[in-house]
């Protein structure tokens, strides 16, 4: 029995729109635990996006806590979660999210920045990170020279760049064709089942949900096991 | 300490590498933070140079009579009685002959037409005796030759004779109901004086009907403490009613005023051009992170703090602004330095000057551009860093 890395406990989240109080989670209560492949399914606008917000110390819940490894993130003031997020966590957008005036191994870098590492040692990360995703040839490529699913490897080098245990995916393959989505999917797979990383990933897609070890399902505030969960 | 300036460096030269991808309004941002310097170190350097020509002229030994409460040679009026008493008034110097070293002047307004405007301007024609040349510091005739007394000659002093028209040594001009030759041109150091045309004052009184009166009496003083003695002396004199002026005091004085008066009406100009500017940075500022806002949320998301956000931001306001600054100096450098021009003095006839643009000037008008970096940048900064980082990612 693996250890518990996350753990939600009775967490809710409203957003105030003028007058109108939006109740996007209530009462959420989840364990993960360590090397778990978690897919978070359910319709659009369901809060898919703002769990995993929650989860990764980008947004605060209105009431409950959020644990990882031990630490209720909750409490944390902005800064310190900025912290927090860099060496625990790595996004993974729908849209990759690089940035245009850099190349990929620049792209991939800027997480190291974070840290107290020289320039050679971060050069030596990068270029592993960018191995392990297959890139190791673009390295100088700039994001507008690369394929969508070339950009997806990028951001996922980016993301583990730093070596974080917790990896965050919204809708890593939702831009991309089915050959690419396979790809990338199987990718994720090996960092899961190779490199130990603790994979949340929200989708649509059931083709990538598969690859998933359980899925939740979401569905006005709550959740839910997904009734065709495959394990 | 370490981290958040490797931070704000990183993020910093991100921002500057992004400002190529918004042209527009970088470079709105930028002339308009280039037009604020260029006129603030122009307007500057106009003053300063003004004064320079006006502070370099005027003898510390040189008294200057003129009838009490004048302030300019212009409302200054004697009779050629009394100007005979200050002549041999004690204090004054004497020649080699044993004669007093003094010029008995008038100092008349007559017209000319500006070569640049090609309109009318007062340009002061003085009378003087043939004493008045040595008491001009650094005097020297630079071409043709001097009037003859009793003649309608006169000599055109160097900067005078750039700005007007007509003024060539050999061709006559009209002035009134008189034909005058110039026979020569005189340099006084770039001082006031070669701003001026200069006649016999006997030749000077007839054309203008003016009987034997003179506006003012210039002196070599003799040893410290001439000028207080001559100053004594002219004051217990019933017959006279006179202030002693030294010549040096006498123009330093005109020159804060005027150069005083360039910088009320060149500041509130700059004032505005730097409101102006201050809103061209902020909008190329609100720009820039509106355009980046999805990378700036990145970033943040990777770890990224939000102090080093508003950092990186004021500073790309700032570079904006100092790339701007220098180009402004550059433009006033090129365009103003030594460039010559002409305005109405407090002696109501046109001084000619040269602008100083001066590394000094050059440096104010950047410390001007850098504020205006700073205050445009500071909302963009913090709004840079206050915005939510899950909005922006949400939105495409
Ligand atoms: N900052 C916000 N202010 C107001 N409402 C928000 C905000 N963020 C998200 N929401 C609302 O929360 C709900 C869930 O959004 P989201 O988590 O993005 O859903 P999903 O990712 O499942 O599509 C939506 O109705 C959305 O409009
Ligand atoms: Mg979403």
């Amino acid at each position: 029995m693996a250890r518990e890395l996350i753990r939600l406990a009775e967490v809710s989240k409203n957003y105030r729109k003028g007058r109108e109080l939006v109740r996007v989670l209530e009462g959420i209560s989840l364990a993960i635990e360590e090397g778990d492949f978690v897919g978070l399914m359910g319709p659009s606008g369901s809060g898919k996006t703002t769990l995993l917000n929650l989860l990764g110390g980008l947004d605060k819940p209105t009431s409950g806590d959020v644990e990882v490894d031990g630490r209720n993130i909750s409490n944390l003031s902005t800064g310190a979660l900025a912290k927090w997020r860099a060496s625990n966590i790595g996004f993974i957008f729908q849209f990759y999210n690089l940035l245009p005036v850099l190349t990929a191994a620049r792209n991939v870098g800027l997480p190291l920045l974070l840290t107290s590492l020289s320039a050679s040692q971060r050069k030596k990360h990068v270029n592993t990170a960018l191995q392990l995703v297959g890139l190791a040839d673009r390295a100088k490529h700039y994001p507008r020279e690369l394929s969508g699913g070339q950009e997806q490897r990028v951001a996922i080098a980016r993301a583990i760049v730093s070596d974080p245990p917790i990896l965050l995916c919204d809708e890593p393959t939702g831009d991309l064709d089915r050959a690419t989505a396979d790809e990338i999917m199987s990718l994720l797979q090996r960092l899961n089942r190779d490199y130990g990383k603790t994979i949340v990933m929200v989708t649509h897609d059931p083709r990538a949900a598969s690859f998933a070890h359980r899925v939740l399902h979401l569905d006005k505030g709550e959740l839910g096991a997904a009734p065709e969960e495959i394990h | 300490m370490f981290g958040w300036l490797t931070q704000t460096a990183a993020l910093a030269a991100l921002n500057l590498r992004s400002l190529p991808r918004r042209p527009g309004t970088a470079a709105v941002a930028m002339s308009g933070i280039a037009a604020l310097t260029g006129v603030f170190a122009g307007v500057l350097s106009m003053a300063s140079g003004f004064e320079k020509t006006m502070d370099g002229t005027g003898r510390a030994d040189v008294a200057l009579v003129l009838r009490s409460g004048s302030t300019a040679e212009l409302n200054s009026r004697f009779t050629g009685e009394q100007a005979d008493v200050i002549r041999y008034a004690p204090g004054i110097a004497r020649d080699a002959e044993g004669e007093p070293e003094v010029s008995a002047e008038l100092f008349w307004i007559v017209n000319a037409v500006g070569k640049s405007s090609g309109t009318e301007a007062n340009v002061a024609l003085r009378g003087i005796q043939p004493t008045g040349y040595s008491l001009r510091k650094d005097y020297r005739l630079a071409e043709g030759r001097e009037f003859t007394p009793g003649r309608f000659e006169l000599v055109v002093g160097r900067g005078a004779r750039s700005q007007f028209m007509g003024l060539e040594p050999g061709q006559t001009i009209r002035f009134g109901k008189t034909e005058w030759l110039v026979t020569g041109m005189f340099e006084t150091g770039g001082s006031v004086f070669e701003s001026e045309l200069w006649c016999d004052v006997n030749v000077l009184q007839s054309a203008y009907q003016l009987g034997n009166g003179f506006q003012v009496v210039r002196a070599r003083v003799d040893g410290a403490d001439g000028r207080l003695q001559l100053e004594e002396a002219l004051g217990d004199d019933q017959r006279l009613s006179v202030d002693v002026w030294s010549e040096k005091q006498f123009y330093s004085d005109q020159a804060e005023d005027t150069a005083s008066l360039i910088n009320n009406i060149g500041l509130p100009i700059s004032i505005l051009m730097g409101i102006g500017a201050v809103f061209a940075a902020l909008n190329a500022m609100y720009a820039s992170i509106a355009a980046r806002a999805r990378e700036l949320a990145t970033l943040r998301a990777v770890g990224f703090g939000s102090f080093p956000t508003a950092l990186a931001t004021l500073l790309e306001s700032v570079v904006l602004a100092f790339l701007g600054g220098v180009l402004g100096c550059a433009i006033a450098w090129f365009a103003l330095n030594g460039f010559q021009a002409s305005t109405l003095a407090s002696s109501f006839s046109q001084v000619v000057f040269n602008f100083a643009v001066t590394p000094d000037l050059l440096g104010r008008g950047i410390v001007a551009a850098l504020i205006v970096g700073l205050v445009g940048g500071i909302f963009p900064a913090v709004r840079a860093a206050t915005a939510q980082v899950t909005s922006a990612l949400r939105e495409l």
